[in-house]
């Protein structure tokens, strides 16, 4: 068995026969050509028939991978005929007395060099398209076919690279996945391996001596096994299995209600860390975000994120998710998160220390800003806020002058907002035990497992001695969750779990009889958890 | 000469999808349709210009429309840039 590892770009197991496929690449050769005005007209013939079928493969595609995917071909035919690109080649044809092909070859390289040294990524990585567009050409000129043929046969395709037009060619029947040695995580194929659900892998170092061998794609590690061992095999054949069972489930499931035999509805979330998991997110169907980490916003930034660009943030999930709710947490950073800007400091007891809440309303500033940011943004969808680390009903009401601060301040601006739901996270035993005083001040609770069972049970979290005696299942904590939902509901407040607890399958019955209202679980637990709540009912005592 | 700024809200910036519809936009103006930001300038009807000036998440983009039809032709970018960009 050999073992290659490379950089993922879907999530999934292919197991195959490998296909090194390799390109029709052309080696261009520059011919005098005596005739330059026949040269430019094979020019203008070859860059019609290009555009021609661009627009064939758009067309075919937006059937395939949708209008948004399939807009990189009609970029490609605005590329192919760009003012800059043609006079170039023409200008190269012209004053060298050269072939067409020499030309297009070199105009090719010149513009991808432009791309490849920019100092954007996205940018970077558009050095592909220009060379995609210019093979065209090329093989157009040379009379070679441009062709995805992959034969009879399902293969997992090996190649140097893939260009947009190549993979969307291929014959998706065949095509289990892809591993390649170039390629970027940015790149049109790697957006449409997404789109296509195919287990994808780049940057692997590939050989030619491989083609034939049966292998497997682990697109979960980013591995690449060729001819694997048995045990590996039967390994990777149940992972895939379980992908088919859930993607089963996903179809009998979406759409569906989260209700369970009889009757009571929950709310079932799901956990984001930025905008990019809001595509998992409508993916696995959840029917909202129960808890959007905002620290990455800060993590992310080498200075305090401005009010604007959170604004842009925000914004911008709230319109994706369309009207359902998104609930924003705000910072929580301390402890094992940190950002340099912050200058924090050490602390030999973060997990106690200057964190979240405690930050936020003695840097008042910071927290202002963020604050103004998410009731901008709550005039364009269902916004509602929650903060972490709560010990004291003082707290809450220092958070609420401030809240009212920036409500009055965006009156006077004539700044739109919304109707902005107020929770607090019940991550602490102090706020368990004061809950019933808690919810007569907020709208809902929503219980952090993690750091409310690291807390009760006094286990580090990140000491990994205390594994064995950390017990999230411990009556304790499942106490203070009953707890914290009783004084909830007593005080007109909607109850929610976000931490890992609310994604445990076994324990969803005895939320569902301590009257939880809200799930929010990480975006692939959405559709499990809610099987399982189909197939529940909520009387029955739970045992603690 | 009209003159109109504009913020791109994608945040990947004006990305090749974005960049084509605009340039297939302002190819429709007689008018001469400069694409600037900062000190960088470039032919809005020309997919590789445009590009070239590596466009982000709200960078502010100024297009100059120049021609004897500029007053409508710009109000048309303009209402294009806004809906599109």
């Amino acid at each position: 068995m050999e073992k290659a590892t490379g950089k993922s770009i879907f999530k999934g197991i292919a197991i195959g026969r490998i296909l090194f496929y390799q390109k029709g690449e052309q080696q261009v050769k520059r011919v005098k050509v005596e005739d330059t005005e026949a040269e430019l007209k094979r020019y203008e013939q070859a860059t019609e028939i290009a555009v021609g079928q661009l627009n064939e493969l758009y067309q075919n595609a937006v059937k395939e991978v949708g209008e948004t995917n399939a807009a990189v071909f009609e970029v490609h035919a605005i590329m192919v005929q760009d003012g800059d690109y043609v006079d170039s080649i023409r200008n190269i044809i012209e004053t060298q007395q050269v072939n067409a092909e020499f030309a297009v070859a070199t105009t090719g390289d010149n513009f991808s060099k432009m791309f490849s040294e920019m100092d954007d990524e996205y940018f970077k990585a558009r050095a592909a398209d220009v060379k995609d567009i210019s093979e065209r050409i090329v093989n157009i000129l040379s009379g070679v076919e441009n062709s995805g043929d992959i034969g009879d046969e399902p293969v997992i395709v090996v190649a140097e690279d893939l260009a947009p037009s190549e993979t969307v060619q291929m014959d998706k029947e065949k095509l289990l996945a892809f591993v390649t040695r170039l390629g970027s995580s940015n790149s049109h194929t790697a957006i449409l391996a997404r789109t296509m659900n195919i287990p994808a892998l780049i940057e692997v170092e590939i050989k030619e001596e491989w083609n034939g061998k049966l292998a497997i794609v682990d697109g979960y590690s980013g591995t690449f096994y060729i001819e694997p061992e048995e045990e590996i095999l039967a390994q990777m054949k149940e992972r895939q299995d379980e992908d088919i069972r859930n993607r089963k489930l996903l179809q009998q499931l979406k759409g569906k209600e989260d209700i369970t035999l009889d009757g009571k509805k929950i709310k079932l979330y799901a956990n984001i860390g930025g905008v990019k998991d809001v595509a998992s997110v409508l993916a696995n169907d959840a029917a909202g975000i129960g808890l959007f980490r905002s620290e990455f916003l800060y993590l992310e930034a080498d200075d305090y994120p401005s009010e604007e660009s959170q604004f842009l943030v925000y914004k911008k999930v709230a319109e994706n998710m369309a009207g359902k709710k998104v609930i924003v947490r705000t910072l929580d950073i301390g402890a094992d998160k940190q950002a340099d800007y912050f200058q924090l400091g050490h602390e030999d007891n973060p997990a106690m220390g200057y964190r979240a809440i405690r930050i936020c309303l003695d840097r008042v500033d910071i927290f202002k800003t963020q604050l103004r940011a998410l009731f901008r943004a709550s005039a364009f969808g269902n916004i509602a806020i929650m903060y972490p680390m709560i010990i004291s009903v003082n707290e809450v009401k220092k958070i609420k002058e401030i809240v009212e601060l920036v409500k009055k301040e965006l009156d006077v601006q004539e700044v739109p907002y919304g109707n902005v739901e107020q929770g607090i996270m019940i991550e602490t035993p102090a706020a368990v035990m004061i809950s019933d005083l808690l919810a007569q001040e907020v709208d809902f609770f929503s219980i952090g497992t993690n750091d409310l069972t690291q807390y009760t049970l006094a286990i580090d979290r990140q000491n990994s001695k205390l594994d064995n005696i950390y017990d999230s299942h411990h009556p304790a904590v499942l106490r203070m969750i009953q707890k914290t939902i009783e004084n909830g509901h007593k005080h007109g407040c909607w109850v929610g779990i976000c931490g890992e607890l609310g994604a445990d399958p076994t324990l969803t019955q005895a939320f569902l009889n301590m009257g939880i209202d809200e799930l929010s679980v990480s975006p692939t637990f959405v559709l499990p958890i809610r099987k399982n709540i189909r197939e529940m009912k909520v009387n029955g005592a739970p045992e603690l | 000469m009209v003159k109109i700024t504009f913020k791109v809200n994608d945040e990947m910036g004006l990305h090749a999808r974005p960049a084509g519809m605009l340039v297939k936009e302002a190819a429709k103006c007689t008018s001469k349709v400069t694409i600037q930001k900062g000190e960088k300038t470039g032919d809005a009807k020309r997919i590789f210009n445009v590009m070239s000036l590596s466009i982000k998440a709200n960078e502010e983009v100024i297009l100059l429309v120049e021609g004897e039809k500029e007053e409508e032709e710009a109000a048309v970018l303009e209402a294009f840039v806004k809906e599109n960009i």
